[in-house]
């Protein structure tokens, strides 16, 4: 089953930048390969992350095929107050995937 | 009666039209590039796209395409009035020259942004950010790829 990973510190001091990294573990197969035989592989990616704090959108993201596989996204953002992130990843074949974590903000 | 002046000229142009007809299978390089510049319309659509501002990071010298890590930093003060909206990669050599659109907003506080991406062949990778403003700003590297992403044929 599909695992992600997100690394958000713990806690901050508000109005501190904070880095998010987040990781998905997906082949991202890209549509473009084929098999030793010469069929072609159908495409299977990851099409769209998004990120809310606390229910608000803070970063979203298309991805194409030319990502790597296991997307990983790395971003910024301002520690506004203690509350959740919550973090979704969609894909092709049906592919979601939702992560959250948590931040005290002194 | 023709006159080897005459038979000189006749032969020399007809062997450039056949030149003409040989070269006219694609030019993958053109299409390529074509794919790429449609791209950046898409996103972009009819304005102006300045060199500036951005600075996108990565080695020069890849070894493996299949994972490059890349990062893009906007010289932004990311404030409500002035932030960057988006930014967008593109691949000149890649089938597809989409790489990644990410958006992004005033509380991003710093606007960068770091991911992995696969490189079919060595060429140049552009990095576009949207401003609030409206005006969009870009970044061009060129790298050399040594084991290109997986793509056996089909390029373009």
């Amino acid at each position: 089953m599909a695992r992600v990973v997100v690394n958000v510190p713990a806690d901050a001091k508000r109005g501190e930048v904070i880095e998010i990294r987040t990781l998905a573990g997906h082949v991202m197969e890209s549509g473009f390969r084929r098999t030793e035989r010469g069929v072609l592989i159908p495409r299977d990616i990851i099409t769209r992350f998004v990120c809310t704090y606390n229910g608000v959108e803070i970063f979203s993201a298309e991805l194409y095929p030319a990502m790597a596989a296991n997307p990983l996204i790395s971003f910024t953002t301002v520690a506004t107050e203690s509350g959740a992130l919550e973090f979704k990843w969609t894909g092709d074949n049906g592919y979601a995937v939702t992560e959250s974590a948590k931040i005290s903000v002194a | 009666m023709t006159t080897r002046r005459e038979f000189l000229v006749a032969s020399l142009s007809s062997m450039a039209a056949g030149n003409a007809i040989a070269q006219l299978p694609p030019n993958i390089a053109a299409l390529r590039q074509a794919a790429l510049e449609e791209a950046i319309r898409k996103v972009v659509g009819d304005a102006q796209v300045r060199p500036g501002k951005v600075k996108l990071d990565l080695p020069p010298l890849i070894d493996n395409g299949n994972t490059v890590p890349l990062s893009v930093t906007v010289d932004s003060p990311m404030t409500e009035a002035d932030h960057v909206k988006a930014i967008h990669l593109f691949t000149e050599k890649n089938p597809q020259p989409f790489v990644m659109s990410a958006h992004l907003g005033p509380r991003a506080g710093r606007a960068r942004l770091s991911t992995r991406a696969r490189i079919a062949d060595t060429g140049k990778v552009i990095a576009i950010a949207q401003l609030s403003d409206g005006s969009y700003w870009s970044d061009t590297v060129s790298v050399v790829v040594t084991l290109s992403a997986c793509l056996e044929d089909g390029l373009i």
